[in-house]
């Protein structure tokens, strides 16, 4: 790690469900905020879950140049570009004359697009022929090119965020797209450090963007039995960490940063907001379904990430911690937060308990492939700003989840390094160490 | 490839006759069983796989035999060759579209009186009909999920999506977790299916199908950069490598098959903002393939065959042509390419994988496959006509491929000549 290049964040910006700018988002987080309310999106009103947290108000259109070039994007190519762009601006990478364009890559953890579900469906219907229990395939393409439209069904690919990003920013270095579930974006920003730190790019903006708020998506999360049926006010139906937790809340959003090669960054005179300085990548290898019980993987991916960070998790003799805050993935699931929990002891030891993590998915909801990047802000964010934002919801602690989670109030800390952890179903696990950047 | 017999057939597993052409490269349903690949412990989680899953686990199956490594998966041996913490998998997927039957045998149950999909009975009683793992058929990194645990790789794993660039773009990555020092070994590579309504209809939404309604030579239909190229043809596989630090191997006294010595990415300017159409003065490509010859300290005089993604698309063609006129000037007329899309068609996030896997099997065997679908010399002045396969003395051939998004991938692959001086 000493030997090779540092890399930095300069710029950082997310849509979310708690607001569309850095500081309206932050004064939510800190306040202990919820984005959640009833779906709009559909009519849920039978389903199983009947709530989320959405984006509201956000007119991509005052992000981007020219909203026509981006006019059949999908919602979460559009939420990448109002990202992005904040990002971008406070990178001031505009700014700088001699940007060389091919050495800028793009590295998102971002998910597919939203279905057209209405006319997939009345398509599919439209060709059921019920006795051979399979749709007819003359009628069912003859009813596809007659629905169906052409670039709300290309714009579904899982690399469209980046190619509008590409021609947004007009950036043509090493180009990738990750989905590895909910862990997408942390591991996108991982390997986009990797890339810089290899020479293969100067600056990589990186980050991640979905939504699963459509019929088959949420419908796909209630059949896992993953996501809250909370009966009640929907703002307390996300409760990680506490014995009444009954799943997930699905938000939505999309959280970008600008990752540079430090002396790249320092050449142009730019500020950095803070240093990557460890990534870590594991898999679990055990069930489709579950985690591995022991927290097997999640501690391989922070072991990885310390040593690559040079912090020993288990030393605390010069008085300060290894790590003085975790983004916990901390969806709310009965089985992630006490796996979790579990991770976080078998790493840190005697140490956990002392170690404040909290979880902001019990306020902007699990934003699934792009809750990595706004978690590895919100982290940059609690360095800055000195404080640490909440666990909402959390009042009956459970068996054996004794960590300080920060229950239901944000806290001032002098914080220096956090650590952020996100998980996919499918076992990838991956970890982000970033601490206050000094020269 | 070696006596020029194509995988491309008509579809019949669906009447696809509806489609601009209702032949793809296809591998034959009798021909193919995922459970009797998989352990017999895991024959039942092969009921939640997608095909795409399916062909990756077929794949990959295959490479850990041919690198004779022992896994999990393997018979009578309970020690694996390598710690699995020391594995990695990267595995490139595609979009992968549910299966139509399954879900609307399901949404049938819930239509009102003029037989509309009716969201509210979806909600009270139809979505009960899905399988509770109906979502994890889908998700795309389920394809390196099911590899995962099957041979208990729990090394850094991730699942790129960036269309026919994915499998490029994941042996990079392996390459660079490899030489990080996070692994010792790695499955990578990709695998996808668009043989489906939905695949279909996206690509030929997109503009990349060829109009073929019916053919006597199914091998004729695309034909790289003829002049008479009339588009592309879909297909389904993947391609699983196992990339290995080279000491590993040695170490362990295995042959290496060839080396990945080059590797290069980049991002198009494309004339829309989705990628499908690269500009005209792009130089995205030529940034690629220089980016993999220069970290494998190649010179464009050693490159001795070419396989770029030749996908019978004129425009993609012409990108490529361009790509290689740029990068190898003078010579490029004299440099024989590889065309691999008229055997098995554009199989999305399976093909550069499988693509790196016939560069090197070209190298070990210093042998060039037979050229088919074409009939004449092709158009853009490089050497794509027809022909037969033949022995030829092959030290480095580059690998490219561009993508529907605009990824572009290249990867430069290496004569493995026993460890002398590699």
């Amino acid at each position: 790690m000493s030997t090779s290049p540092r890399v930095v964040v300069t710029g950082m910006g997310w849509i979310t469900p708690l607001g569309c700018s850095l500081e309206e988002v932050w004064s939510h987080l800190v306040s202990a905020g919820s984005g959640m309310a009833p779906i709009t999106r559909f009519d849920a009103s039978t389903f199983p879950t009947t709530f989320a947290a959405e984006v509201k108000d956000y007119d991509f259109a005052q992000f981007v140049r020219d909203p026509a070039i981006h006019a059949t994007a999908g919602l979460n190519t559009r939420f990448a570009l109002g990202a992005a762009r904040q990002a971008w601006q406070q990178s001031r990478l505009d700014d700088h004359q001699n940007l060389d364009r091919a050495r800028v890559g793009l590295y998102l953890g971002a998910g597919e697009g939203v279905l057209d579900t209405k006319n997939y469906l009345k398509t599919n219907l439209s060709a059921w022929n019920p006795e051979a229990r399979a749709v007819d395939g003359a009628r069912w393409i003859a009813s596809a090119l007659k629905l169906m439209n052409d670039h709300r069904e290309i714009e579904q690919e899982p690399n469209m965020p980046i190619a509008h990003l590409a021609r947004e920013f007009e950036v043509t270095g090493p180009a990738f797209n990750c989905l590895t579930a909910c862990a997408a974006s942390t591991q996108a920003i991982g390997e986009a450090c990797d890339i810089i730190r290899r020479g293969e790019a100067d600056v990589m903006i990186s980050g991640g963007t979905h939504t699963m708020i459509h019929p088959l998506g949420v419908t796909g999360f209630n059949r896992l039995t993953a996501l809250s049926t909370h009966d009640g006010d929907p703002a307390e139906a996300s409760r990680p960490f506490d014995r009444t937790r009954g799943g997930f809340v699905m938000g939505e959003g999309s959280g970008i940063v600008t990752l540079e090669r430090l002396d790249h960054a320092l050449a142009r005179g730019a500020v950095p907001l803070a240093e990557i300085i460890g990534y870590g990548s594991s898999c679990d290898a055990f069930r489709i379904t579950d985690i591995q019980p022991d927290g097997r993987g999640a501690a391989a991916a922070m072991n990885m990430a310390l040593s690559q960070a040079g912090i020993d998790p288990l030393d605390a003799s010069s008085g300060a911690l290894p790590i003085d805050y975790v983004s916990a993935h901390g969806t709310g699931t009965q089985e992630n937060d006490s796996i979790e929990t579990r991770a976080i002891k078998r790493v840190f030891g005697e140490l956990a308990p002392r170690i404040p993590m909290s979880s902001i998915k019990s306020m902007m909801g699990h934003l699934i492939a792009a809750a990595g990047a706004v978690e590895l802000i919100t982290c940059i964010l609690a360095i800055r700003n000195g404080e640490l934002p909440p666990t909402r919801n959390l009042h009956t602690p459970d068996d054996g989840l004794d960590l300080d989670y920060v229950p239901n109030a944000s806290r001032k800390a002098d914080v220096h390094t956090c650590l952020s952890n996100n998980f996919g179903f499918g076992g990838q696990n991956d970890t982000l160490i970033v601490t206050r950047y000094s020269e | 490839m070696l006596e020029g017999r194509t995988g491309i057939r008509l579809i019949d597993h669906f009447d696809a006759s509806g489609f601009a052409s209702p032949f793809a490269g296809v591998l034959p349903r009798d021909q193919f069983d995922v459970r009797k690949i998989v352990p017999k412990t895991y024959r039942k989680a092969t009921k939640v796989m997608a095909r795409d899953t399916e062909l990756a686990v077929g794949a990959a199956a295959q490479a850990v035999a041919d690198a004779e490594l022992v896994t999990r998966a393997s018979d009578g041996d309970d020690s694996s060759t390598y710690e699995p913490s020391r594995t990695g998998c990267h595995i490139g997927a595609g979009l992968i579209a549910a299966d139509v039957d399954e879900l609307t045998l399901a949404t049938a149950t819930s239509t009102d009186a003029e037989g509309e999909f009716d969201i509210n009975e979806w909600g009270r009683t139809g979505m009960g009909n899905l399988t509770p793992l109906w979502l994890l058929k889908y998700l795309p990194n389920m394809l390196a999920c099911h590899v995962t645990i099957i041979h208990d790789c729990q090394g850094p794993s991730n699942t790129i999506t960036c269309a026919e660039a994915s499998s490029g773009l994941s042996l990079g990555e392996s390459r660079r977790v490899i030489t990080r020092g996070h692994a010792d070994l790695c499955l990578s590579g990709g695998a996808e299916s668009k043989i489906n309504p939905m695949g279909i209809l996206r690509q030929q939404f997109a503009g990349r199908l060829c109009e073929a309604e019916q053919a006597d030579d199914p091998a004729g239909i695309v034909r790289p950069f003829a002049a008479d190229a009339g588009g592309g043809v879909l297909g389904e596989g993947g391609g699983i490598l196992v990339l290995e630090a080279m000491e590993c191997a040695l170490e362990r006294g295995i042959q290496p098959i060839a080396e990945f010595s080059g590797f290069g990415a980049s991002q198009a300017m494309a004339v829309d903002s989705m990628g499908l159409i690269y500009d005209e003065q792009d130089q995205s490509v030529v940034s690629a393939i220089n980016g993999a010859l220069a970290s494998g300290g190649c010179a464009p005089e050693e490159v001795d065959a070419i396989l770029p993604l030749g996908s019978g698309i004129p425009e993609m063609d012409r990108v490529d042509a361009q790509a290689i006129k740029s990068v190898f000037g003078e010579r490029a007329d004299q440099i024989p390419l590889i065309t691999l899309i008229p055997y098995i068609g554009l199989c999305g996030a399976g093909l550069g994988a499988i693509a790196v896997a016939v560069a090197a099997q070209c190298l070990r065997e210093q042998v060039l496959p037979a050229r088919i679908g074409v009939t004449q010399s092709g158009s853009h002045g490089l050497d794509s006509g027809p022909c037969s396969s033949r022995p030829a003395e092959l030290n480095k051939v580059l690998v490219f491929t561009t993508s529907l998004g605009g990824q572009n991938v290249a990867v430069l692959v290496e004569r493995w000549k026993g460890g002398e001086g590699q």
